[in-house]
């Protein structure tokens, strides 16, 4: 299975590497940067290679490759699974997944990446299993570690890995038990030029930080579960209860996690909370262009859109822009012809309106194709697909815990053509 | 390399990129030091008292490995911690030693002990480190070390020892390759793990060592289905994988019959998506319920094992795990009714959300299961709208889904969107776009036209790329349909002016040369221009330009013969010899000289002729011959250690191989009838009875237990017990029982090891064999019975007067098929051989070894080198002794199972070799059988069919027994001549209903028949046949088995011989003549003091003999 693995920075160094059977040598990464080079942008990097005598599966996470080494037949999307499961593990335990962090922290990201694969194939990924094993630093923990000597290594056995629960570890202990559920759906869609809804549809997914103590048995019913369409399930929901009587239910891991993924689909369902009037045009004569966006809110359920922002990816021939803004503060980026517009709360009174001119450079004929419009915002408080949690139960525990749910609506891939 | 600056004062300097590796010491402040000074004060540290400093000093050393710096040096050092009290220390000196093992091998060996210590250790995790840092160190000369900690992991009480036990085995494979047969041991016995920890392990060590015995996984096929759900993730995409490929070779097309399935559920196809979850266990008891009434029908029906497997993966589609989505929808793929492949559409469009690189795979495989099924994502077609904010290669791949996915009804939507995709900003992607557009023009006549404008259109794009593009697609649909087209060919040649891409006018050239009848007048003003300026052409223009001329030349020559010759001429000083070649070849051709030969009155023809159009094709055709998600597939070719997937069976193999009994589905029925028939018949050959069977099975053995005992039942033992008496005092009839439980167990313990059966002497012959004996469950029981001389005859006789042509009829047919069927799981590797059924039950305790094969017995066996035999034989024999093996020493014929109740349908056969001579063939050993049928039904027509052979072996078959009503018992006798040897004979037993895969194996002692020899005549006999004829072996006789007529029972009972009179009460000697060849078998038993004893045997047929030395000294030691 998974050979090796070498840790890949923007700039092609490879700053920390893993073998789990026989060394295979750097030079093996050459192809690699070959190919990286070839692509341009690091997005565009195949993600699967071919060399004389290995195969190289690899993925682009914060700025940094995660490249690993493959010597014989395995599913690619295996490796690639896992490399970001390997991510999310840095992530988990650092904040953030970046080579400044990975490179403070080898020594415990090079012991995470030991027991995470035994011999290539993946022993220990749940992280509550591996935070029993090896405790995340915490800014506590690494003063007194350096007063004391102390190490961040469990003393503990983990017994995560042998229960049948391998995602919860025994004997938690919470003074304040709560539960708290997060339901975020993501409206992803592609507005034409006219405004009409060429494709639109939401994604959901319920993130849950649960602190309870004991082995709390909890079961969350919706109050609509037929609006879901399509499901994913952490490993702890039961699929059979889910499958007769459409409730979630599982003893939750431990801290954060997903508990599910949906999504909605059948698009008249799908209310798309803005319009955007917009023109960019470029003159045949002289090097200019004229752009003017409006937005204004259309479904919004009567509550208020915020952070709102537009980010336009501007032909490569667009030297500057010269605009004016009723509301926020646009930025222009020379270097990657980004023009980002950052509006803020979105007044329905008042509607924000961005205005102006653009420079092309001179003597190279009008771009043709428009640039397509981004639109991120967030709306607290509603699930736009109306999706309601009723109740949530909790078996196997005495205790009462306190239990929270909040709704969330984000534009996810939200496009606007031109 | 900017490292943050904590990281470098802790690693005390920088670390540049160029650096040389053995420069930068990392202890010593960035100061160079002297070679041998390196990593001092790191080996202070690790030499200190203090855990601290040890801990920073391993610190320092993970992080330079981590950087791939070398620390190799240090080892000696470094290992002397290996035994440290501080957990962290003693984590990273397991880093670092398993890191640098292989390359100090002799320090390495240093720290073995610590770990087998840690094997040993009360605490199961310890355990389970101590075994994964043993494995995981690559040293050859512990591979002995780690086999055994292996072994003794594989049955630990612990399943997460069991589970690193599995995880060892492709390490340990990986480092010694030999060890493979012993591996597939402990393999096996792991794959009869219950519990979901140790069932993904296994598997991927499976799919590592011995992905090509598939029939390893028979009887744990179902077992794994059921725990699918619960096992790992990364497990589950490991097993489903390999459950795919197994089922490619044990059930039927699905789809064999689209015609009538779709006829059948036509009506369903339209909703599967949806309402499909629900229906679908009603519908399979449905199918279940109408199983035999549907065979009729319909000519598949699916197998519920089959079914089971589909219906268990299914829910994984809502995996948080993309490829434990991705395996299940390759499944179904592969395995799934046409019907119900749907539902996985939603899941992968579902994956499309993912990470770009996941995105990338699902797409790949997507595009794939497109061309075959297109329906399946026709209505998630909005979902492979591509965004400006998508990766290229993702935009290409969306591209290809939505190529594919074109029909008459979407295709006008689809262009609309490739309208738009046409202005973006990336040119590949547009250039891609251009493609797809032509790719649905060919396609779809309808919108052909449409699709031609829009690409005329595009020829005035700004953008070169776009335009050449347009041209090489616009060029390959002219082809189809030209003469409507010559505007089009007018505009294209106007472009040769503006267009500087060659590809493109290369195009542009040939579509007027071709079709220079359509534009009459202006192909030559092209050629004019061209001629212009051929010497700044690149050099596929240039070759164009030269067919152009010659085509022009040919339609038009009084305008265009000059130029024509200057282009050639042009042409003939070319710096490319291609160019040359060509403009020499053309003009031979198409200039008539005198020398020209008949070639040129053709040119016409040949240059002019019509031309077909290009198939537009995707270049995901046929990738779906690889199993979708896999490497392979993504990289359409074969990757390393990729198993092919195998094609489907045209006859299903025995379904019957994955029965397993439950232990408490016995059902009450059965005893009774049972019994009241037994009350009625007395010659009867009674069930066994299991019902003692169920205590105390040990962990390891658990499912083998399991799947042995159970319904089994057929008959209590006390019950049976009173029988045999009565039996007993009747007359000799043939059939007894006695120490029921002891051959229960015995019988369990076999059935472990059916799957290690005897040697076969071809290859091929021998998978199909041991499919068959696999598929049968029988139990051997071995009854003696010398006396039992009773009135068989008759019945014998009259039973065999059958003819022999039916047999022979299908034969060849069937064999053909089953060549088909069986040749599919890859050669297996050749089974070890025991035997001798007496040899198995002494040692039927071990589950990882078997008895040793005595080299006669196994010519095959070459691969087993001649050390491991030993080791095998050493093993044996000491574990021999943990496993107080029990024999009965019983006195009556042996009852075999042919086809058991529970496979059989109801329908149950026993058969024991009466020891009769075969009346219609002397050279045959009679095989009586006894059918009783347990159903509620009658059973017709019970006869044989299909019988498969060893060369040279031959069958009688018994009359066809016409009616067998339920609850009754037949008998019938067949004869065999198994030409002296043990292989099996196989055929298929048929009712009016169904088939059965049956096969019979004889013992070696019945291929024997007795003679009647004097003493003398034995000694003659027996000077005559000494050397290699001559096999003695010393024993000690059991305690039991110290008298004379208990020794002369236990050797007529463990072979057909007659005693020999002799003077000395001190031997016994016994003969007989095989029955094929009759060769002369001679036996001596020379008892001594003490319970020693010696034991002879003289044969002409030395495998025969060593084999009966073999059976007759487990007869005598138990």
């Amino acid at each position: 299975m998974i050979h090796s693995l070498f840790l890949i920075n923007h700039t092609g160094d490879i700053f920390l590497e893993k073998h789990w059977k026989s060394v295979i040598g750097r030079s093996v990464c050459d192809y690699f940067f070959e190919a990286r080079e070839k692509a341009v942008e690091p997005e565009n990097v195949p993600p699967v290679l071919q060399t004389p005598h290995h195969y190289l599966i690899s993925i682009y996470r914060g700025k940094l490759f995660f490249l690993s080494v493959i010597q014989t037949e395995v599913p690619p999307l295996f490796v690639i699974e896992f490399l970001h499961r390997v991510a999310d593990t840095i992530q988990d335990y650092f904040g953030e997944c970046s080579e400044g962090v990975i490179k403070d922290n080898v020594v415990t990201v090079y012991e995470l990446l030991e027991e995470m694969l035994d011999n290539g194939f993946p022993l220990a990924t749940e992280s509550n299993v591996l935070k029993e094993m090896i405790r995340p630093p915490t800014i506590l923990r690494s003063v007194v570690n350096t007063l004391t000597g102390a190490s961040n290594v469990g003393d503990t056995l983990p017994t995560g890995q042998l229960s049948n629960v391998p995602w919860r570890r025994v004997g938690v202990k919470y003074t304040n038990n709560e539960a708290y559920f997060d339901v975020i759906e993501e409206i992803d869609a592609i507005l034409d030029k006219s405004g009409t809804t060429v494709f639109a549809e939401i994604q959901g997914v319920i993130e849950a930080c649960v602190r309870l103590t004991g082995m709390p048995d909890l079961t969350l019913s919706f109050m609509n579960p037929r609006l879901l369409d399509d499901v994913s399930f952490h490993p702890c929901v039961r699929f059979k209860r889910w499958e007769s009587e459409r409730v979630l239910s599982f003893i939750p891991p431990d801290g954060n996690f997903t508990l599910m993924n949906y999504h909605v689909s059948s698009q008249n369902l799908v209310a798309i909370p803005v319009y955007v009037k917009q023109s960019i045009s470029f003159f045949e004569t002289g090097p200019c262009g004229r752009l003017d966006i409006t937005i204004g809110p259309k479904q919004t359920m009567g509550k208020t859109v915020e952070g709102l922002m537009v980010t336009i990816h501007m032909p490569k021939a667009v030297l500057s822009a010269n605009l004016t803004a009723t509301q926020g503060t646009y930025t222009y980026d020379l270097a990657t012809k980004v023009l980002v517009w950052d509006i803020g709360k979105l007044n329905p009174q008042k509607l924000p309106n961005l205005k102006g001119s653009l420079t092309t450079q001179a003597g190279t004929p009008k771009p043709e194709d428009n640039p397509s419009l981004n639109i991120d915002l967030k709306i607290q408080q509603l699930a736009i697909s109306g999706l309601k949690v009723s109740r949530l139960d909790m078996y196997g525990e005495k205790y009462k815990p306190f239990k929270g749910v909040k709704y969330l609506t984000k534009a996810g891939k939200f496009q606007v053509r031109t | 390399m900017s490292a943050s600056s904590a990281f470098n004062d802790e690693k005390g300097g920088s670390s540049s990129v160029g650096e040389p590796e053995y420069g930068h010491d990392p202890a010593s402040g960035g100061i160079f030091s002297s070679d041998y000074k390196r990593h001092d004060d790191l080996k202070e540290m690790l030499d200190s008292n203090k855990d601290s400093l040890k801990l920073e000093a391993m610190k320092r050393i993970v992080a330079m490995i981590a950087r791939g710096k070398n620390a190799s040096d240090l080892f000696p050092a470094v290992v002397k911690n290996v035994a440290c009290k501080n957990i962290e220390v003693k984590k990273l000196v397991y880093v670092y030693l398993v890191r640098y093992a292989e390359e100090q091998q002799d320090l390495a060996l240093l720290s073995i002990s610590t770990f087998q210590r840690g094997l040993k250790d009360p605490n199961q995790l310890i355990r389970a480190s101590a075994l994964r840092v043993l494995s995981s160190i690559r040293v050859t000369i512990i591979v002995p070390i780690m086999m055994l900690a292996i072994k003794e992991a594989a049955s630990d009480m612990s399943p997460y020892v069991r589970k690193t036990a599995a995880h060892a085995i492709p390490k340990l494979y990986s480092l010694d390759p030999e060890q493979k047969d012993q591996l597939i041991e402990v393999i096996e016995k792991l794959l009869a793990d219950k519990t979901t920890l140790v069932a993904g392990s296994v598997v991927m060590a499976f799919e590592e060592v011995c992905p090509e015995r598939i029939d390893l996984i028979h009887k744990n096929y179902r077992k794994l289905c059921n725990l699918l759900i619960d096992v790992e993730e990364w497990g589950q995409v490991v097993i489903i994988n390999m459950l795919t490929r197994y089922a490619r070779t044990q059930f039927l097309n699905p789809n064999m019959n689209e015609s009538l399935l779709e006829e059948g559920s036509g009506g369903d196809r339209t909703f599967y998506g949806s309402d499909e979850d629900e229906d679908e266990d009603e519908e399979e008891k449905e199918k279940k319920a109408e199983t035999p009434a549907m065979a009729k029908r319909k000519p598949y029906v699916m197998d519920p094992d089959h079914r089971l497997l589909l219906r268990n993966t299914k829910p994984l589609l809502q995996s948080r795990n993309a490829a434990v989505v991705m395996a299940v929808a390759q499944l179904y793929f592969h395995l799934a009714p046409k019907a119900e492949v749907g539902v996985i559409a939603k899941a992968l469009v579902r994956l499309l959300r993912s990470h770009s690189e996941v995105q990338y795979v699902v797409l790949q495989n997507v595009a794939t299961m497109t061309i075959k099924r297109r329906g399946m994502f026709e209505p998630y077609l909005k979902s492979f709208y591509i965004r400006s904010t998508d990766p290229t290669q993702i935009k290409v791949l969306k591209l290809e889904v939505l190529t594919n996915l074109a029909n008459e009804t979407n295709i006008s939507t689809i262009l609309r969107e490739f309208q738009t995709y046409i202005k973006s900003m990336d040119k590949d992607f547009v250039a891609a776009t251009i493609q797809a557009i032509g790719r649905c023009a060919t396609n779809i006549g309808e919108v052909r036209d449409t699709c031609l404008n829009g690409l005329v259109q595009l020829l005035s794009n700004r953008d070169e790329l776009v335009v050449a593009e347009s041209v090489v697609v616009i060029k390959k649909l002219l082809q189809m349909q030209p003469e409507k087209h010559s505007d089009i060919i007018k505009h294209m040649a106007k472009l040769t002016d503006n267009i500087q891409v060659p590809m493109a006018r290369a195009s542009i050239l040939w579509l007027i040369g071709e079709y220079c009848e359509h534009v009459p007048k202006i192909a030559p003003d092209v050629l004019r221009k061209m001629a212009k300026s051929f010497t700044n052409e690149e050099d596929i223009v240039k070759l164009q330009i030269i067919n152009l001329a010659a085509k022009l030349y040919l339609t038009n020559s009084k305008q265009t013969k000059l130029l024509t010759q200057y282009v050639l001429n042009l042409a003939k000083y070319d710096q490319n010899y291609d160019i040359r070649d060509r403009a020499r070849f053309i003009r031979q051709l198409i200039v008539p000289t005198e020398k020209s030969g008949a070639l040129s009155k053709y040119a016409k023809k040949l240059f002019l002729a019509l031309k077909p159009a290009p198939v537009l094709e995707s270049p995901f055709k046929d990738r779906d011959h690889f199993q979708l998600g896999s490497l392979s597939h993504l990289l359409n070719a074969k990757a390393g250690g990729y198993q092919e997937l195998p094609d489907w069976p045209e006859a299903a193999p025995d379904p019957s191989v994955r029965n397993v009994e439950v232990k408490d589905s016995v059902p009450e029925w059965t005893k009774c009838s049972s019994r009241e028939k037994r009350k009625e018949k007395k010659v009867e050959k009674p069930f066994y009875s299991d019902s003692e069977g169920e205590s105390g099975p040990t962990e390891s053995a658990d499912s083998e237990s399991d799947s042995a005992s159970g319904s089994e039942s057929g008959s209590g033992s006390e019950e049976s017990a009173s029988r045999s008496e009565s039996e007993e005092s009747e007359d000799g009839s043939e059939s007894e029982e006695e120490e029921e439980e002891e051959e229960e167990e015995k019988e369990k313990k076999k059935k472990k090891k059916e799957l290690k059966k005897p040697v076969q002497e071809s290859e091929s012959e021998q998978s199909s064999e041991e499919e068959e004996r696999k598929h049968q469950r029988k139990t051997k029981q071995r009854k003696s019975d010398s006396e039992s001389e009773s009135d068989e005859d008759e019945e014998s006789e009259s039973e065999s007067s059958q003819s022999e042509s039916e047999e022979s009829e299908s034969e060849a047919e069937v064999k053909k098929k089953k060549k088909a069927a069986e040749s599919k799981p890859p050669s297996k590797p050749v089974k070890k051989e025991s035997k001798k059924e007496k040899k198995e039950m002494s040692l039927l305790d071990l589950d990882d070894f078997e008895p040793a094969p005595s080299p006669q017995v196994t010519p095959v066996n070459t691969f087993l080198s001649n050390s491991l035999v030993t080791d095998l034989e050493g093993l044996s024999l000491s574990d021999t002794v943990l496993s107080p093996a029990t024999i009965a020493p019983s006195s009556a014929l042996k009852n075999y199972e042919l086809l058991h109740r529970i496979t059989g349908e109801g329908l149950s056969v026993e058969y024991c070799f009466s020891r009769q001579p075969f009346s219609p063939d002397a050279n045959m050993v009679a095989v009586q059988m006894q059918f009783t049928n347990n159903a509620t039904a009658d059973t017709k027509n019970l006869h044989i069919e299909d019988v498969k052979l060893q060369s040279g072996m031959r069958v009688k078959e018994f009359s066809e027994i016409e009616l067998l009503p339920a609850g009754e018992t037949a008998t019938a006798v067949m004869g065999i001549d198994f030409c002296d040897s043990t292989q099996a004979a196989n055929f298929q037993l048929c009712t009016h209903t169904r088939k059965f895969f049956v096969s019979i194996q004889p013992p070696v002692g019945e291929l024997m028949r007795p003679v009647f020899l004097t003493e003398n005549e034995f000694k003659k006999e027996q000077g005559q046949l000494m050397g290699m004829n001559e096999i003695t072996e010393k024993l000690t006789l059991d305690m039991k088995c110290r008298n004379e007529h208990t020794i002369v029972q236990r050797v007529t009972t463990a072979a057909n011989l007659s005693r020999v009179p002799c003077g000395s009460d001190k031997e016994c000697r016994f003969a007989g003549r095989t029955v094929s060849s009759s060769s002369l078998v001679l036996v001596t038993v020379a008892t001594k003091e003490e319970g020693a004893a010696q034991l002879t045997v003289n044969c002409e047929k030395m495998v025969i003999g060593t084999m009966l030395v073999k059976d007759i000294l487990l007869a005598l030691t138990q």
